[in-house]
């Protein structure tokens, strides 16, 4: 019964990932990788056998930091740099959609011998999870505004959490929120810089950040 | 007594975040680097004071990496104090004050808080905090670059913080692979990983290095994805670039040496060696590209970095311990103060371009006899420590019969030397097309620095202390090799 | 024994498919606060329009007279191949479901043949905008069926549909092929985000505009065509979501008729609550259920599921 759960857990995850590689407003984009940062925090609870209260904390840190902290920090930052908000993509969002097939079947292709003997092996969680990996990584590389890829760091963090899930990697929960805290701090950060890149090329188009090479 | 390495630059860092006068931030600098070089020497003379404390520990090879940055961040905060004008800098109130602060107070708090998670690389013993100091130290060195405050080093920042980014995510991956090696009783632990070393899964285990490598090897700044490196180096003012090169690099190559251990632990040392001596070529040969008609001698020294990481790369692939990290060592020293010499050039002829510099010798004798040194000591020509460290990696490469490997490393070496040599003589004696201000004869307090760096390099080889290399050896052995 | 429940299935198809407009739009009545029109309104529309004579302009050729009663017909015929309640089609055989999707497509490119034939401009672009979506809509139906068809192992639609079952490793693809579906149900039926089936002047509407010149017998082939093929991709739709999972016939039945109006109901919820797409947005969502149906494919296609 849990599988099920967790199957339909991942299914709003990749859903989420081919809404944020397909919709062309960022605040949609942001909205979405915050609801996704959201169900995420489900995750472990329904990975883990033993409901524990002491994962309750860390499963609420997460919710708050992944869900609203992260989001809300990215999107006030692009709030305040006053840009455009319509995406301009280098490449189609169709091309992007189907991109993104391919990337899930792969994920599919790399999960299968992965798929050893953890609890979740018959689900679709590790596949998920690396395609949400993959998602963030397509969106630092393919989308070149700054927002963008400091969402696509966040997408790609969502994606590495799912996959400590999947795995049940329980780390101590002091080295847990450590983590958590690095990721916050690394987004707030970008998000200054972010402020920083508005005021200066008046966009955060990072194509224009090009003056630096050999 | 072990908080206290990490707690007092933490503690100070964060008091320099407040709205505090600038010369107490001043202070609050110079006090953490001072206690904190006290504190490393004085756990080399009690080590029982510093007995480990959870997942902290001094171990050789933490100690050995704390002492070099701890040394570095002394003689830069001498140079930042003696040459003054990074530490001040107009005082502007704003409503959002992050987004405003001075740069000069971003740069003092950034600094120790750089040196916190620094220190904390060096103390963990556990792949996750690891992990989360290692990522530390990207956010704290992210703010140092963008001191300039103009869009090339912005562009650098970003460059740097994304991709630097990226790159540690990567290595939680790692982390999280290593977990699933060792299932529930192994952890992540460095203690429990060894003792549980015979019952990880080695296919996981392989996986896991290949993330740690592509991941902190991002940081560590080894091709192909050295690619911030230049930019972030040539961007942040000289004494960032110096800890940036000198110590940041360093706790990189450190954490990938923790995975190497523990890969070395369940017998598996040829896998991630050969894994070693892949990139490690890969970043000699492409720093020797990139190195070859440079015109920005900022750019030139990071590509360097490039370069000698790739040569600690080799060195850890062919088994080479004690090279290895006594490059580690000289390379800190020498490379520091390089950077620190750079930003003198820099405010001097008021460009990092190599056509601008040129001249150097009549325009400033002493930064110019500085330089030269520096270049030969980075060279390696004897009697630097340079000169050694690379002998014993060679030596080494040529018992295990890595001919080919040799012959390479030789060449690129020999390219290296060859286009950094006319580099720096058109620096010193070229002539530049127009005149330039005659150079008053006095005392310049910021070559000190750069002066007591390479001293030290000069040290290494000519009289290194037993204590030090049996330092060295056990921190290789530590690390597995 | 199969004979007569498919006959009675044809049977309540032509009798109820005008219904379903009814109940949407009494959903829709009820979203906005007013009692709306009769439930039964659309077979009093019909009634009037069966007494009435059809007007024919006289630039239109034999291609527009031809046009309502082929797509009538295509309709018509596709509910011939409609498994219901669990049962098999009275004319179904391997590989019908390909028959259904170009029974659709006929009927549609007689609609659209007959709107160009009027020569007007306006209906001209209202067929224009079909072809295009059409276009997307029918890889992404097509993809849909496939998935299904790999599911059940049969290319059947009878086969198709009786082998329907929720486990957990089926979960995933079934919901996402059912979500296609209803996303080529709303714009294949031209329903709100996607068409605007109410008005007949904004330019943004698909359907309505090619019927503009429509009168008498030939409108109440038209709407009643529609009707029927409203049903036959509902049932399509709740076929997915609810397999006959009853022993009885009577309930299975019961529980697919029941069905149907929750369709209608929910496509009313929808109009209600959202508001028409940006026409360059449409190919967007159609693309989005491609991509749906795609991934249900790869879902199924997994080893292990």
């Amino acid at each position: 019964m849990t599988n099920l759960w967790i199957d339909l857990l991942c299914l709003l995850l990749m859903l989420a990932n081919f809404r944020m590689l397909g919709v062309s407003r960022l605040g949609a984009c942001v909205r979405t990788a915050a609801h996704q940062g959201m169900l995420l925090c489900l995750l472990p609870v329904l990975v883990a056998h033993d409901f524990t209260l002491g994962l309750v904390p860390v499963v609420l840190l997460g919710l708050i930091v992944r869900g609203i902290l992260m989001p809300r920090l990215l999107w006030r930052a692009v709030l305040k740099a006053g840009v455009r908000r319509e995406l301009v993509p280098e490449v189609g969002f169709l091309f992007s959609l189907l991109a993104g097939v391919v990337l899930l079947g792969l994920c599919f292709l790399i999960a299968q011998p992965l798929q050893a003997d953890q609890a979740t092996a018959r689900t679709l969680a590790l596949p998920v999870a690396l395609f949400t990996i993959m998602t963030g990584f397509y969106l630092i590389i393919m989308r070149r505004t700054a927002a963008m890829q400091a969402l696509g760091y966040l997408v790609m963090e969502n994606g590495i959490f799912a996959f400590g899930a999947v795995f049940a990697v329980h780390e101590p929960a002091l080295i847990e929120m450590g983590v958590l805290l690095d990721v916050l701090l690394a987004v707030f950060i970008m998000t200054i810089m972010i402020h920083h890149i508005g005021r200066e090329f008046d966009h955060l188009d990072t194509d224009s950040m090009s003056v630096l090479k050999d | 007594m072990i908080w206290l390495l990490p707690g007092i630059p933490l503690l100070t860092g964060a008091i320099s975040l407040l709205r505090i006068p600038r010369s107490w931030r001043r202070a609050l600098l110079v006090f953490a680097a001072v206690s904190h070089s006290a504190l490393t020497a004085l756990a080399f003379r009690f080590p029982d004071l510093f007995a480990s404390h959870g997942w902290l520990a001094l171990d050789k090879a933490g100690h050995f990496f704390l002492a070099i940055s701890s040394v570095l961040f002394l003689i830069t905060t001498l140079h930042l104090v003696t040459d003054c004008h990074y530490l001040s800098g107009s005082e502007t109130r704003s409503s959002d004050w992050f987004l405003a602060t001075e740069p000069s107070a971003t740069l003092a708090a950034c600094l120790n808080l750089f040196l916190a998670t620094m220190t904390l690389c060096a103390l963990s013993r556990h792949l996750g905090l690891l992990w989360v100091a290692v990522e530390g130290t990207t956010l704290a060195t992210a703010p140092l670059i963008h001191y300039r405050r103009d869009s090339s080093s912005l562009e650098a920042t970003w460059k740097y913080l994304v991709l630097c980014s990226v790159g540690i995510a990567v290595a939680l991956l790692g982390n999280f692979f290593v977990a699933a090696a060792g299932g529930e009783h192994a952890g992540l632990s460095l203690d429990s990983l060894r003792s549980n070393a015979a019952s990880l899964n080695p296919v996981w285990l392989k996986a896991a290095f290949v993330f740690f490598i592509v991941g902190y090897g991002t940081k560590m700044g080894l091709a192909p994805m050295h690619t911030w490196l230049p930019d972030a180096h040539s961007e942040a003012p000289a004494p960032v670039s110096a800890l940036l090169s000198g110590a940041l690099l360093n706790c990189a190559f450190l954490a990938v040496l923790r995975a190497h251990a523990v890969l070395a632990a369940a017998g598996l040392a040829d896998f991630s060696k050969g894994i070693f001596v892949l990139f490690g070529v890969i970043s000699l040969v492409v720093a020797a590209f990139f190195i070859v008609g440079q015109g920005d001698y900022k750019r030139l020294l990071a590509y360097s970095s490039v370069e000698n990481m790739g040569i600690l790369s080799i060195a850890v692939g062919v088994g080479a311990g004690f090279g290895g990290l006594f490059h580690a060592l000289n390379h800190s020293l020498v490379k520091g103060g390089m950077f620190l010499l750079a930003g003198g050039i820099l405010s001097r002829c008021g460009s990092t371009s190599v056509r601008d510099a040129r001249g150097l010798s009549d325009r400033a004798r002493m930064v110019a006899g500085l330089w030269l040194t520096g270049f030969l000591a980075l060279s390696g020509l004897p009697p630097f420590g340079i000169f050694f460290s690379k002998l014993a990696i060679l030596k080494t490469m040529i018992d295990g019969g890595h001919w080919l490997l040799t012959t390479l490393f030789l060449a690129a070496l020999a390219i290296v030397f060859i286009a950094m040599s006319r580099i720096v003589l058109l620096m010193l004696f070229d002539k530049p097309e127009k005149g330039f201000p005659t150079q008053r004869s006095r005392i310049q307090l910021d070559t000190l620095a750069p002066l007591l760096l390479l001293l030290l390099a000069l040290a290494t080889g000519i009289f290194l202390p037993e204590s030090v290399g049996d330092l060295i050896r056990a921190a290789a052995q530590e690390v597995g090799l | 024994m199969r004979l007569l429940p498919a006959f009675l299935h044809v049977l309540l198809a032509l009798a109820l498919a005008p219904l379903l407009p009814g109940v949407i739009n009494r959903t829709k009545a009820w979203f906005g606060g007013r009692h709306g029109r009769p439930l039964f309104q659309l077979y009093y529309d019909l009634a009037k329009l069966a007494r009435k004579s059809a007007v024919y302009s006289r630039t239109t050729t034999w291609v527009f007279r031809a046009g309502p009663v082929i797509a009538f017909a295509s309709s018509a015929l596709t509910v011939l191949l409609l498994p219901f309640a669990g049962q098999t089609a009275p004319a179904g055989f391997p590989g019908d479901f390909l028959l259904l999707i170009y029974l659709f497509a006929l009927g549609r490119f007689f609609t659209m043949a007959a709107a160009l034939d009027t020569g007007s401009a306006f209906e001209g672009m209202g067929a224009s905008r079909e072809a295009t979506f059409s276009a997307l809509a029918e890889p992404a139906f097509f993809l849909g069926l496939a998935a299904l068809a790999f599911h059940a192992r049969s290319i059947s639609l009878g086969l198709i549909y009786e082998r329907m079952s929720w486990s957990t490793s089926t979960v995933a693809p079934l919901m996402l092929v059912a979500a296609a579906f209803f996303v080529i149900l709303l714009i294949e039926n031209s329903r709100i985000p996607f068409d605007d089936p109410e008005t007949h002047l904004e330019l943004t509407m698909i359907h309505e505009v090619m019927v503009l010149d429509r009168s008498g017998p030939d409108f109440l082939l038209i709407q009643y065509g529609a009707a029927l093929k409203l049903w036959v991709m509902a049932a399509l739709f709740t076929g997915i979501l609810a397999p006959a999972p009853f022993a009885s016939y009577g309930e299975n039945l019961a529980l697919a008729l029941g069905a149907q109006g929750l369709a209608a109901v929910l496509i009313g919820i929808v109009e209600s609550t959202m508001a028409r797409l940006r026409l360059a947005r449409i190919p967007q969502m159609l693309t989005g259920s491609i991509i749906l149906s795609l991934l249900s494919l790869l879902f199924l296609l997994r080893p292990f599921a």
